[in-house]
């Protein structure tokens, strides 16, 4: 755990995140308008999103089924009853002067959620609460220098806020479990976690205390969109209240926004100017309440979770914890593997997918969903290594060109006849070419020279090409030396 | 034939399927009533094109047999609803020259069964008190006089203008809507007869919101059964409201067939009665019990203990619901919205609720802001919660002995628009008979059922078990024929 160094020695970061995510689903959370992103401006309003005279919020039951999987998914407790709350207060962007969220009675309780340190330690971080709201619409200020346009589109859009314990000691930490955050509801379908898009973004509650001693005053930063800015605005700000704390001041507990430009937090508003929310339940809703039979059905559709995955694949696939953890850390790159896994040993697909493949798509600054060759393709490749159609040698040809072209392995084997020659007649005829060429070699591997066998393989695949089959060398040698 | 407005929706109904008039006829003699009491203010707007094209419509339906339950009868809707490309502004001035683009599930449900609308309603704003005097549109007139003086009436709220134009013929039916008592108080005042049915049973959706957890709407009609065929065209399931309930509407009208209370048991509470009780009142609601006890029902003396705090409780929980019900008028999207002078947000927030929202609203407001502030929230609002639950035990308690509950309607007849108390709360004592009822979210009914001294209608309230409106509609017609009150405003 790495601490703050100060003047009056280390101080350690108490840090807990409330990541909001918008729900993965077609239609809002009380309307049935859609949840299309990017559409023109006040496209994707109905009534009720626009808070029109006597219009009322109708429950989106899909997306209570989203939350419900994502708390599954946490290990959370999932409360059978919640109650939707309104949360009052006045914005342009906010129609119906009040947002529509769980205060009290939240749909999901304690969870936790485990973090893989790089420095292969685990963490356990513990979930307060998840619960449902809706998001607000959005100010746009740069459309006019005189007025402030509103969009409602992203008016009443289905959010989760999932709120975490005070559980995070380092920035480090807290990127690690937004990443983790952020693969979970990948994995499972709930957000599209697209951080760019602002499907998922959160706050951060930041103090400094001394190792282990009392908790300090905290300091909310808020609406932070990147994982390295989460990173970034944590340090800063833990910087910024050690220095304080060390210069005799005090922490006022306040709410700050961090300005990614000049890598630094300032004030927003005060405790002190810190809204009333007069938070009660919302007189149009009945409390939620869900049946035990509602949630088993969800549980029995729940996929394997990441970190079920990579145990299973270390456990079953042999694979090292490494290649494990890379081929699940991505919901894309697991569905990618376990498809050319399916027909081939997944050790040796494995291999390909995380030297081979990863390595092109680095350098062609590519994520895996733009990669040019298909899982089918490397799969119908690895199996072609299996079954000795082609050296591993060969092999890595004949993927720079499947990248290049896309093209299936076999009509390039074919094209290029870049089949492995398994014909013992051919290989033979070659051993004997090279052995005849180099009689003192010959005689110097007799004479109890065994290095010189390497050399002789070494020529015998220069003259084919590489073509003939490794083994079947390594045989023929043995016997004619 | 007498005139076409004497006659009742049943009536009316009657003559249209004999062919006996048309609707077009009907629509226009309703109209041309309208033009002779403008006086009253019942109406904020009339919509003389829509009923006539309405009526046209429902003539031919009628001509093909395919009449609904309420064709051609022209009736007069509360601005409190909805009605597409129609002013409907719950009589407030920050809603001035609001048209939706969408028509309310009640408005569509009558309109559907065939009723014409001659216009929209008068009320209080945002159906906030109980004299109809807090109306962008002003005040509106009690049809009524009383014999010692002149003084123009107030017909109660909040349904005010509908039970004015009800009580002097210019519809033959009305809808209102009740949160504390703002269709049976109205119709006390006036003569009327009005029902609050059970939460639940008619959508609010398109309804302009007061108070969510109170807010229902009901007809205010001439007879028990006319309210009756109203109430049956107005409800039923709506999924567009999650407080809608999923029940099959039932047949209100049939319930009318029974003329008798037999084997039925009447409950007197004893906290309704006090020493500040009107003699005048008392002895109504006694008489009220005598003839139903002649009817063959038993009376049986019933306790509703909690009910002496209903009035704060809904004073509470109304205004709370309401200050946030209100926030969408913020001058951003429709409505009012004043930015002269207004340098920042805030003052455009704060100019346009300032003067568009009346003193009575803006008050209520208040009130539930600070109900639901930090700090205050726990003693007020979550208080007032758990009392309401005690308040729902008593009537479940009390239902279970008997079947129905009878109550006056209002502590006074209709009082001079001059005689308003200055005091709000004096005011609130109005509804301190209705106001229980919203709570409990259960039905009630008032029927006229005599003339105070000074020659103006008094009401007698029926509480029903919660989904009874039918016993509601027996008991009423029995106490209707019983009272046989035939007076009428003009």
């Amino acid at each position: 755990m790495s601490l703050i160094k100060g003047n009056t020695g280390e101080w350690e970061m108490v840090i807990g995140l409330e990541v909001h995510a918008q729900v993965n689903s077609n239609s809002k959370l009380f309307s049935g308008a859609s949840t299309h992103f990017g559409a023109e401006p006040n496209t994707q309003v109905s009534l009720v999103d626009a808070a029109m005279p006597g219009m009322l919020p109708v429950l989106n039951e899909f997306c209570v089924e989203q939350a419900v999987r994502t708390g599954l998914a946490l290990k959370a407790q999932i409360n059978l009853k919640s109650i939707f709350d309104r949360k009052n207060y006045f914005y342009p962007d906010l129609p119906q002067g009040y947002q529509i969220s769980q205060f009290s009675h939240p749909i999901i309780g304690k969870g936790k959620i485990i973090l893989d340190m790089p420095g292969g330690e685990k963490r356990e971080i513990g979930i307060t609460r998840l619960h449902l709201e809706q998001d607000a619409g959005k100010s746009l200020h740069d459309q006019s220098p005189s007025s402030t346009f509103i969009d409602l589109n992203r008016s009443g859009i289905a959010l989760m806020e999932i709120v975490s314990e005070p559980d995070l000691r380092t920035a480090e930490e807290a990127g690690e479990y937004m990443k983790k955050m952020r693969q979970i509801l990948r994995y499972i379908g709930t957000c599209d976690g697209d951080m760019e898009k602002g499907s998922m973004r959160c706050d951060a509650n930041v103090s400094v205390r001394k190792p282990g001693g009392k908790l300090g005053t905290r300091c909310e930063i808020k609406n932070l969109n990147s994982i390295k800015n989460i990173i970034k605005a944590i340090e800063y700000e833990a910087a910024r209240q050690v220095e304080i704390i060390e210069g005799g001041g005090e922490i006022r507990q306040e709410t700050r926004l961090f300005d990614p430009d000049k890598n630094e937090t300032r004030t927003m508003r005060s405790k002190e100017d810190a809204h009333d929310y007069r938070y009660f339940p919302d007189p149009d809703l009945y409390p939620l309440v869900l049946t035990q039979e509602f949630v088993d059905k969800i549980k029995k559709t729940l996929p394997e979770l990441p970190d079920e995955k990579r145990e299973r694949y270390v456990r079953e696939m042999k694979l090292s914890e490494y290649d494990a953890a890379v081929l699940t850390a991505e919901k894309e790159t697991t569905e990618y593997f376990e498809e050319v896994a399916k027909k081939t040993d997944p050790k040796l697909a494995a291999n390909w997918i995380t030297a081979e493949l990863f390595g092109r798509l680095n350098k062609a600054g590519l994520g895996i969903a733009q990669s040019p060759v298909s899982a089918a393709n490397t799969s119908s490749l690895v199996s072609m290594i299996q079954d000795n159609t082609i050296s591993g040698k060969i092999a890595k040809q004949v993927f720079d060109i499947m990248f290049e072209t896309g093209d299936d392995p076999k009509t390039i084997v074919k094209n290029h006849g870049l089949e492995q020659v398994t014909d013992t007649g051919a290989i033979e005829k070659i051993v004997d070419e090279v052995l005849a060429a180099n009689p003192d070699k010959v005689a110097e591997y007799k004479g109890g020279k065994d290095k010189l066998f390497g050399f002789f393989v070494g020529q015998v695949m220069k003259i084919s090409g590489g073509k003939v089959n490794p083994a079947m060398v390594n045989d023929l040698l043995k016997k004619k030396l | 034939m007498s005139d076409l407005t004497d006659l009742t929706i049943a009536e009316a109904r009657e003559h249209l399927a004999q062919k006996k008039i048309s609707a077009v006829e009907l629509a226009k003699a309703y109209q041309s009533r309208m033009v002779g009491h403008k006086d009253f203010n019942a109406y904020i707007i009339e919509t003389p094109e829509i009923a006539l094209a309405a009526a046209k419509v429902s003539d031919e339906k009628i001509a093909k047999g395919k009449a609904g339950i309420m064709e051609g009868i022209p009736i007069a809707v509360k601005d409190l609803f909805c009605t597409r490309g129609v002013l409907s502004t719950a009589c407030s001035g920050i809603l001035a020259g609001f048209k939706p683009p969408y028509e309310s599930t009640v408005t569509a449900n009558i309109f559907g069964a065939g009723a014409v609308m001659l216009g929209k309603t008068n009320m209080d704003e945002f159906a906030m008190g109980s004299a109809n005097l807090n109306s962008f549109y002003g005040a509106v007139k009690n049809p009524w006089k009383r014999k010692k003086d002149n003084k123009d009436l107030v017909p109660g709220g909040s349904s005010g203008g509908s039970a004015a134009a009800v009580a002097a013929r210019i519809c033959a039916g009305a809808l209102g809507s009740d949160t504390g008592g703002s269709i049976r108080q109205p119709a006390s005042f006036t003569g009327t007869v009005g029902i609050k049915p059970t939460y639940g049973r008619c959508s609010r959706w398109g309804m302009i919101a007061f108070a969510s957890s109170l807010d229902q709407a009901g007809s205010i009609a001439r007879t028990v059964q006319d309210a009756a065929i109203m109430l049956e065209a107005i409800s039923g399931f709506d999924e567009k409201d999650s407080t809608s309930a999923e029940m099959q509407t039932p047949k209100f009208e049939k319930a009318l067939a029974v003329k008798d209370v037999k084997g039925l048991k009447i409950g007197i509470p004893k906290e309704y009665h006090s020493e500040r009780l009107d003699p005048e009142i008392k002895k109504l609601w006694e008489s009220g019990a005598d003839w139903l006890k002649k009817q063959g029902a038993e009376i049986v003396d019933i306790s509703l203990p909690h009910s002496k705090y209903a009035l704060p409780v809904y004073y509470i929980i109304a205004p709370a619901e309401a200050s946030s019900n209100l926030a969408r008028y913020d001058g951003v999207r429709y409505g009012l919205r004043i930015v002269e002078s207004a340098d920042s947000l805030d003052e455009m927030y704060m100019k346009t609720r300032g003067e568009g929202f009346g003193p009575e609203v803006k008050r209520r407001i208040m009130m539930g802001t600070y109900v639901l502030s930090a700090g205050y929230y726990d003693a007020y609002y979550r208080q007032a919660q758990k009392v309401r639950k005690l308040i729902i035990r008593d009537f479940d308690e009390a239902f279970k002995k008997v079947d129905v509950i009878l109550t006056p309607t209002t502590p006074s007849a209709a009082f001079a628009l001059d005689e308003k108390p200055t005091d709000p709360v004096e005011m609130y004592l109005n509804d301190i008979f209705t106001v229980p009822v919203n709570l409990a979210g259960i039905p009630a009914i008032s029927v006229p059922a005599g003339l105070s001294k000074d020659g103006l209608p008094l009401g007698l309230q029926l509480i029903g078990k919660m989904w009874d409106e039918e016993t509601l509609f027996r008991v009423g017609g029995v106490l209707e024929t019983a009272a046989d009150f035939k007076t009428r405003a003009l």
